[in-house]
Parts: C-alpha cells; structure tokens; sequence
C-alpha cells in the first residue's frame, strides 16, 4: 500500500476545521527541523524546549482564530515565528543575562561575595570610630557644616537655610573642616583606609 | 587547514523537543477555544 503523505496545507485545512489530530501531525513532521534551528542559535536544550513551545502556542493560536493566511507555506512561517521569538529571547537576555554552569564554565568565576569578612568590618568601625572622634574635635560651626553635608547628606542651599548664613560661608566652612581634618590626620598619623 | 578554522556545527543531527512539550501543545490546543465577537477575540481554556 502507497504512503500517501498529506500535504501541509491540507493538514493546516483540516485542523482549522477541528482535526487536532492534524496539528499532531504537522507538529511530528517538522519537529526536528524547527527544533534543531531554535538550538543552533541558543545552544540551550531548556531554553530550545521554551521557544519551540511560545513558537507553536503563537501558530495554534493564529490558526484557531482563522487569521493564518499562508497557505501551503507552512513551514517557512513557524519557522519565522520561532526567529522573532529567538530575537526577542537575546534582547531579553542582553538586559537580564543568565548564566548555566557547564564543564568549561564555572558560575562561580563570576560571582563573588562583596559582604565583608570579620576583619575587614572590624578594620571599617575603627577607621569610622576614628573619623568620629577627629570630626568631634572640629569647632562647632565647621563641625555642623561637615556633618549636614556628609552625614545627612544635605545641599549647601538647603544648610546655608538650616544655619542663618550664606551659601558662600557653608562652603567655607565646609573648606576649612576638611583642611583641619587632614592636619590632624597627618598630624597624628591616622591612617583612615582599609 | 580549512579544518582549523571551520566552526563546529552546534546542532546535532536529529535534535528533538522534550516528549512533555509536545504533549502540552497537543494539549493546550484541545483545550484552547478562541472566539471572535464585534468586541474582539476571546480566548478560552477548557480544563
């Protein structure tokens, strides 16, 4: 008995008319070339097994809502789905990359922990300690100047209001409090890093 | 040479999606029903 091969087309035909078992069909026959298209270009099996799923849930729909109009170029349009969704898939990648370990690539050659260790935050609360006691010894105008602007992050407009003077004078002070910080650092040989 | 510089297909012949990802789309298209009003399209999904 010839095997009769039904052309894509009719397939198309007949599951718009309610054969599903056509799309079974047409999904079986083209299988292996879509697929293998998706995965030439992700070279990611979990990633192909997504787009070739968003490829067909987009063609059921089109075909179930009557608006395909390609007939007996079946192929050649999922085929074009699946490159746009491929597209969109490296435009999403491109902002949000995602990263698989793999025998050549370890995840952990790009991730590292930024939490500092146990010395390194001893070192940071003595070098801040530090800062606190050298800003204490500031007089009281340069002092508040210094605090407002680092600590509470203020702008020389907004401490110029806050204390009765000029934008001019906040500067000034603010000068002054950090040339008289340096002096006593170098004077006493503070080291403030770490 | 030319071997040297010719890149390595990165498809292997053959490749076929999971047997679960054809069964869902077999799946969600029995259950898909899309309707078309004056309003727009509807689409519904049968449990």
């Amino acid at each position: 008995m010839a095997n009769v091969v039904i052309p894509d087309a009719v397939l198309v035909k007949d599951y718009i008319a309610g054969d599903e078992n056509s799309l079974s069909i047409l999904i079986k026959r083209h299988q292996s070339k879509i697929y293998g298209f998706i995965y030439s270009k992700v070279t990611d099996r979990d990633i192909a097994d997504d787009i070739f799923q968003d490829t067909f849930i987009k063609v059921i729909k089109t075909l179930k809502s009557n608006s395909y109009n390609e007939e007996g170029k079946f192929l050649p349009w999922v085929m074009r789905i699946s490159h746009n969704l491929i597209v969109d898939h490296f435009r999403r990648n491109k902002k949000m990359p995602m990263y698989r370990e793999t025998e050549e690539f370890s995840i952990f050659s790009i991730m590292t922990d930024n939490s500092p260790n146990i010395e390194n935050r001893i070192i940071t609360e003595q070098v801040e300690s530090d800062l606190q006691r050298i800003i204490g010894e500031l007089p009281d105008d340069q002092k508040e100047v210094l605090q407002m602007r680092i600590y509470q992050d203020l702008s020389f407009k907004e401490i110029a209001d806050l204390t009765g003077v000029s934008i001019n004078t906040a500067l000034g002070r603010m000068r002054y409090a950090l040339m008289n910080l340096r002096k006593v650092i170098e004077k006493n040989k503070i080291i403030l890093t770490n | 040479m030319a071997k040297l510089y010719s890149k390595k297909p990165v498809a292997a012949p053959n490749m076929l999606p999971k047997k679960e990802t054809i069964d869902f789309l077999l799946n969600y298209s029995k259950a898909l029903k899309i309707v078309k009003t004056h309003n727009g399209t509807f689409e519904s999904i049968a449990n």
